[in-house]
């Protein structure tokens, strides 16, 4: 008697504890290549490593928000700044693994190297459960980047007529020293200030480091910041010619040569180019 | 036997406890749950012969500080269009205090009727280095044109909490940029390149909404009868509220007063 109502109580907590797993992580993958994230795994991994800053709830109001500048990304919104896709668009899933594989340079989001591929698609999966965005509407296809022009002087010289033409020295300044004229009163969606690139600083961009990365960056704008996107405002010629003028400004870069080769297909391939140079390998 | 009956049911009482722990995404299911009301929305009904209006006039009382002067200094063509400086917007008032640029609209009582946008786009131009209209009104889903008729470039950035958020730049002589909006809310748009530019979109499932006139007058027309809560919202001196019933054919008189 005793002993068949303990098996109904063992069978119950086993339909309870399962209720509760599935209750908590909505079904969510993410597909980088051939891996397959998976939303429940992911959670997992999220708590420990990225609950801190993110936040329980991925708003971006974890414990150590208030010290940490620039803010954590508040995925409930799905507004990112690194992405292959138009403005206003979702990232691909691949866009987001880019990101959690390079971090983001100048903030506190390190590179997530020391968690393997399969682990890091797992986190994209369920940082994706976190808008319901991602559950409405599906990214359009990446912005094509078309193969590169010769960088001569006069693509240079066409390039720093854009800049003056498009406004792009009234936040980041004449010289590209990220001290134009409003440079000072920008701030992002959540109202924090937020400094326009110093191009002569030398540092790697946000969202990558290559040519095909600031093609992209131009194109793309980077969401949730002052900057905009130009795909409707210039030709696929027109961007080239403002990422050469851009490239002249970074006097102090020191991966130019890196940056040269253009980057091809393969989906995690990309991850030994972005490695490189991990600039928060001691947290690890 | 006893005891370990007596620990397995604490187990079980943990479990309940924490299947009954709330979910974590719980702020990405309030927006959901907002965006599936939305698309609930059941098919429209015609107003009928009975429509009634809402109309009236909101003012503000109380010490205004004189309209601050735009420096447009960061971007010469700008200067060049306003040889004397053009004075901040964000305060419009006439005599009396009747003030300029507040949305009023019907805030509760529309139900789940929905309502087919107007086939016309909402314009919304980047005039001198300004925005023209300042505040604009329209309905969820309408297309809406932003045009750039100034000899610079302006970035369009809306800063909205429930729509998608982008940020596209238009250079001189630029074609019209098409976007919508599909949820309800009140956008505040920025050119962070000119940061003196600020403008308002406005953002309805109903057609109920009004902006006040220079007079401060308002109308909201072929209003159906029935029980309303109309709210009146200013850029920089928030929101009131009032109940109103209305019953066919009737024109309900409402004033709106900021008391700041």
């Amino acid at each position: 008697m005793k002993r068949n109502r303990m098996k109904v109580d063992i069978a119950s907590i086993l339909v309870l504890l399962f209720a509760a797993g599935a209750q908590v992580t909505p079904a969510q993958e993410s597909h980088i290549g051939g891996i397959t994230g998976e939303a429940t795994r992911g959670r997992h991994l999220y708590r420990r490593y990225c609950v801190g800053c993110h936040g329980p709830l991925g708003d971006g109001r974890g414990e150590n928000a208030p010290w940490v500048d620039p803010k954590p990304r508040d995925f409930v919104t799905g507004t990112f700044k690194c992405r292959s896709t138009p403005s206003g668009e979702l990232p691909t899933d691949e866009d987001l693994f880019k990101s959690v594989t390079r971090g983001l340079v100048n903030s506190n989001m390190p590179p997530w190297l020391p968690l393997t591929e399969q682990q890091r698609a797992d986190l994209v999966a369920y940082v994706k459960t976190f808008s319901s965005r991602f559950r409405e509407e599906k990214p359009s296809a990446p912005v094509e980047v078309p193969s590169e022009p010769a960088a001569d002087q006069q693509s240079i010289q066409r390039g720093s007529e854009l800049y003056q033409k498009m406004n792009c020295w009234s936040c980041h300044g004449k010289e590209g020293h990220g001290d134009g004229p409003s440079a000072q009163t920008l701030v992002d969606n959540r109202g924090y200030p937020i400094p326009p690139f110093d191009f002569s600083a030398g540092t790697r961009f946000k969202c990558g480091e290559s040519n095909q990365d600031l093609y992209r960056i131009l194109m793309t704008g980077l969401d949730g910041t002052p900057m905009p996107s130009s795909s409707s405002a210039l030709t696929p010629a027109q961007t080239w010619d403002l990422v050469h003028y851009l490239r002249a400004l970074q006097i102090n870069a020191k991966y130019s040569k890196a940056s040269s080769p253009p980057r091809t297909g393969g989906s995690v391939a990309l991850n030994k180019q972005l490695v490189r140079r991990p600039e928060h390998a001691d947290l690890f | 036997m006893g005891t370990k009956t007596r620990y397995l049911h604490l187990a079980a009482a943990t479990a309940i406890a924490l299947s009954a722990t709330p979910g974590s995404p719980s702020r990405s299911a309030a927006i959901e749950r907002k965006s599936s009301a939305a698309k609930a929305a059941s098919s429209g009904h015609s107003e009928g012969h009975e429509a009634g209006t809402v109309s009236g006039t909101v003012r503000v009382i109380g010490a205004q500080t004189a309209a601050a002067r735009i420096n447009m200094a960061a971007d010469p063509a700008c200067l060049r269009i306003h040889p004397t400086p053009m004075m901040s917007e964000e305060v419009v008032t006439e005599a009396n205090g009747a003030l300029k640029n507040v949305i009023v609209y019907i805030s509760n009582g529309v139900g789940n009727r929905s309502f087919d946008p107007p086939k016309e786009p909402a314009v919304f131009e980047q005039k001198g280095c300004s925005y023209s209209p300042r505040v604009l009104g329209m309905q969820a889903s309408q297309s809406l044109q932003i045009v750039n008729l100034d000899p610079t470039s302006h970035n369009i950035h809306p800063v909205p909490q429930n729509n998608r958020e982008w940020n596209i730049i238009q250079p001189p002589g630029s074609s019209p940029i098409a976007e919508t909006f599909t949820r309800e809310e009140i956008i505040p748009v920025r050119c962070n390149v000119h940061p003196w530019m600020k403008g308002y979109i406005a953002v309805f499932k109903h057609p109920y909404f009004a902006i006040t006139k220079e007079d401060g007058t308002f109308d909201l027309k072929d209003v159906p009868p029935g029980e309303y809560m109309i709210q009146a919202w200013h850029e920089k001196y928030g929101v009131l509220t009032q109940k109103v019933t209305l019953e066919g054919n009737q024109t309900k008189v409402l004033e709106f007063v900021f008391k700041p």
